[in-house]
């Protein structure tokens, strides 16, 4: 007897023992793989939401893969200033055509040349209504366009293998500033033949490539290796990126402190506290291009014309922006002062009544007892947002801030998914605010302004419409030097001020952190997004 | 026996239908544009949407939607993600995985489960009992996530025995520790189940008869007890057998597997009808046969058991 139970608890043991040893394992084998190819700087990503064609690719996760393996017109600098990449120069006269120029000697990595062609028809091939795709609007401005209707982008023609020209359909001074958005991208002439394919195995002009066909484990990570044909501003200095996609944050941020990850551009919530202690010499926590905010849909009453001017002018100075980015998010967003973002040139914490955004409980009252002389207000405050995005904990505070400083009721209204929420903004169906934010596509004031607040515009959900704007906004546009829009573009933005269609609350940060042990000379971009060719490794 | 197996076989084409059906209407259901929530706060125009509503199908009716669905998986097509890829190459990735994490899982709370349970029960009272149902008290009150984190922090970062999360290809030596977080909590209920079982079966009839027909304590305790007291056991297996496949969806978050859990999720986030039906379907398969398995095997276990034609 005593021998047969001893047998049983030998096996427990040798299998605790196997437990441990092929953990070691486990543990050892992966520095000796990645010092075999030590210069591969790896980070976090997700699974792209689509096959990696530019013109498909809207969201971060698939949009950081493109912008590295492709190279457009120009590309972003740190701080958000376009810099030359395939062009040569890009001229006009009246801000309406534009002529291109190539350098020469850009090729694809299947040594395709990189031809005015290869812009024409993958310009064409993203605005064609019936290849559906997600950043056709991009090309809306172009003559020819129809976002209804299958229709050749006439204003594009090709002069010759260096030279287009585009012709747009209102002056715009600050066009070439959008070419570096990855809608903007060439592509080579085997894309055509079969996109689907294309997708799965790009191939690009980019300071990076695949490291192979199948670079992409679905799900898992994508492989990238440094491009040797490209020559732009961007070569890398590193050897290639390991994209890891993660479901949560959380993971990543394991790794990180485990050494399984060099870079993680998004510190999670649960790690707000921790993060600098956690790595103390090898962390940035900075303004991105995001915008956040919430909106006040017009048709619901008590929020049109003068009284909705008063009470959500109250509403705003009710809110203690500073105190929420501090205690909820640990300062890991920035109090807004604009609509835009402090990393876009022409952002200004200075506009004309931008005191609306800041906390004063006095005036805020006051506001509110106007807007209730003229018609006194009744029922409930509600702000809605999708649950299952981690949104509750400053909707809260916000709910708090504004119930204790004008004494009305207020709740947060959760919605189980964004598609849910979406419905009924759509369909004009909801009782209060809702939640709204803005990432920049590309860094321009008239990005952050023009899709959202402009009358009819495509994210313009709660139907904010004003002639002084919209006029601003096309004057701005059309100005002769980015200089001139820039003000007039703040002039429109003065407006929205008054007008508060949108209560700005903060801008997201940038909060990152890296492994100070493998990786160096770690610096991010306007958009948030690591300069990966800048990251050196070992 | 086979006439039985047969007819349990048989009965999984109704529960098939019903269940797929059942779930794509749920899917269906779920408020909202699906289509129009990919893109966030940057919609591409109406026109753009309206043409991707069409490649899937999202523009017909449900029953037609289910119909071209169930008309494909006959043909063995699954349908595609709004990502574009075969529903049946996201389920060659993830099953796989799930598969080596539960039965990884499952042999862990089972072999040690049992052996504490069976100890516990022989020693009702003692310390080595006490102390088994204080330590299985605690892995049923303690969430998994803090398991999960704990496990993570200690084994992974700070002794470095193990990775922190699991590598694409999941291989079985990086699986053990998400397998060790899973099997906590079921191995806590075997304990008290095994142990609850033993006590009873040691003092029934048929112990004391063999006992006094002079067999030896370690063949009673083997034969006559231990094998008695596994029918609830089993059955527990066969239930979590189940769930380990489906619901490790905070364990999977935890460590980055890709797999059966996370992926259903996301794609009812996402409201993928056909990535979540083809999925639930081989789940109703596999609830359908452990569940076939565990009534065969009360017959092994337990001679009284016979089954009815």
């Amino acid at each position: 007897m005593r021998i047969k139970r001893l047998g049983v608890v030998a096996i427990a043991f040798a299998a605790a023992g196997a437990l441990t040893l092929s953990g070691c394992a486990g543990g050892t084998a992966e520095p000796a793989a990645s010092s075999d190819a030590s210069a591969i700087v790896s980070t976090n990503g997700s699974e792209p939401q689509n096959p990696l064609i530019p013109t498909n690719t809207t969201e971060t996760g698939g949009g950081k893969i493109v912008t590295s393996l492709f190279a457009g017109l120009v590309s972003y600098s740190a701080t958000g200033e376009i810099q030359n990449e395939v062009a040569d120069s890009i001229e006009s006269d009246d801000a309406t055509t534009w002529t291109v120029t190539l350098k020469d000697g850009w090729t694809f990595t299947n040594d395709e040349p990189v031809t005015a062609e290869s812009f024409v028809d993958a310009w064409n091939y993203g605005a064609l209504l019936s290849n559906a795709q997600s950043s056709s609007y991009f090309f809306d401005d172009i003559v020819g366009y129809d976002g209804a209707a299958d229709s050749e982008l006439t204003g594009l023609k090709v002069v010759d293998d260096k030279t287009f020209t585009v012709e747009l359909a209102s002056p715009e001074a600050d066009w070439p500033l959008r070419l570096g958005y990855t809608a903007f991208s060439p592509l080579p002439k085997a894309a055509f033949a079969d996109m689907a394919a294309f997708g799965e195995n790009p191939i690009g002009n980019g300071p990076y490539m695949l490291a192979s066909d199948g670079a992409w484990t679905h799900e898992v990570k994508i492989e990238l290796v440094t491009n040797p044909a490209y020559d732009g501003v961007r070569k890398p200095v590193n050897g290639g990126l390991s994209i890891v996609f993660y479901a949560t944050q959380d993971a990543a941020y394991a790794d990180v402190q485990g050494g399984n990850l060099d870079v993680l551009d998004a510190v999670p919530d649960s790690a707000f506290q921790t993060y600098q202690s956690d790595f103390p010499d090898s962390y940035v926590n900075q303004p991105a291009a995001v915008f956040q905010a919430f909106n006040m849909p017009y048709y619901l009453a008590h929020w049109s014309g003068d009284e909705g001017k008063l009470r959500r002018a109250a509403i705003s100075m009710s809110i203690d922006r500073k105190e929420i980015t501090d205690v909820i998010f640990q300062s890991t967003r920035t109090p807004a002062t604009d609509f835009t973002s402090p990393v876009i040139a022409g952002y200004s914490d200075q506009l004309k009544g931008a005191d609306v955004l800041e906390f004063n409980a006095t005036k805020a009252k006051e506001l509110w007892a106007e807007a209730d002389a003229i018609s006194p207000y009744t029922g409930t405050f509600d702000i809605a947002y999708n649950a299952d995005g981690g949104h509750q904990g400053w909707v809260d505070a916000v709910i708090n801030s504004i119930k204790n400083t004008l004494g009305i009721d207020a709740v947060g209204k959760p919605y189980p998914t964004f598609a849910a929420a979406l419905d009924d903004r759509e369909n004009e169906k909801l009782t209060g605010a809702t939640r709204a934010g803005w990432q920049g596509d590309y860094p321009s004031l008239y990005n952050f302004l023009s899709p959202l607040y402009q009358t009819g515009a495509g994210s313009n959900y709660e139907g904010y419409s004003s002639a002084e704007f919209d006029t601003l906004l096309k004057e701005g546009a059309a100005a002769s030097s980015v200089e001139a829009a820039t003000a007039k573009y703040q002039q429109a933005q003065e407006v929205l001020l008054k007008d508060l269609p949108t209560i700005p609350l903060w801008y997201s940060n940038v909060t990152a952190v890296w492994s100070a042990d493998t990786v160096s000379n770690v610096a991010f971009g306007w958009d948030g997004v690591p300069l990966y060719s800048e990251i050196t490794k070992g | 026996m086979l006439w039985y197996t047969g007819k349990r076989l048989l009965q999984m084409i109704p529960v098939f239908f019903g269940a797929t059906f059942l779930i794509y209407f749920m899917v269906f259901s779920l408020p909202g544009d699906p289509i129009a929530a990919l893109f966030g706060d940057h919609p591409p125009s109406p026109a753009v949407i309206e043409q991707i509503r069409a490649e899937y199908n999202l523009d017909e009716p449900f029953f037609v939607q289910y119909l071209i669905y169930i008309g494909g998986f006959f043909q063995g097509d699954l349908g595609t993600t709004y990502s574009g890829r075969a529903v049946s190459d996201v389920m060659a990735a993830a099953f796989p995985i799930t598969a080596r994490l539960a039965l990884l899982a499952l042999a862990m709370e089972a072999v040690a489960g049992i052996f504490v349970g069976l100890v516990a029960g022989l020693r009702k009272g003692k310390f080595f009992d006490a102390s088994a149902l204080v330590v299985s008290l605690l892995l049923i009150s303690v969430p998994t996530f803090v398991i999960g984190f704990v496990l993570q922090y200690v084994f992974a970062i700070n002794l470095g025995w193990a990775r922190t999360t699991v590598s694409g290809a999941a291989p079985w030596s990086e699986l053990i520790l998400p397998a060790l977080v899973l099997a906590s909590v079921s191995f806590a209920y075997i304990v008290r189940l095994t142990r609850a079982s033993v006590s009873d079966n040691l003092s029934a009839d048929f112990v004391r008869t063999a006992t006094a027909k002079g067999l030896s304590r370690p063949r009673v305790v083997t034969v006559h007890v231990l094998r008695n007291s596994l029918v609830p056991v089993v059955t527990f297996l066969g239930v979590d057998l189940g769930s380990l496949m489906v619901g490790a969806i905070v364990t999977e978050g935890i460590f980055n597997i890709n797999g059966v859990g996370g992926t259903v999720f996301k794609a009812i986030r996402l409201g993928e009808g056909p990535t979540v039906v083809s999925f639930i379907a081989v789940m109703v398969v596999i609830f359908v046969v452990a569940n076939l398995l565990v009534d065969l095997l009360y017959a092994a276990l337990d001679p009284r058991i016979r089954y009815a034609k």
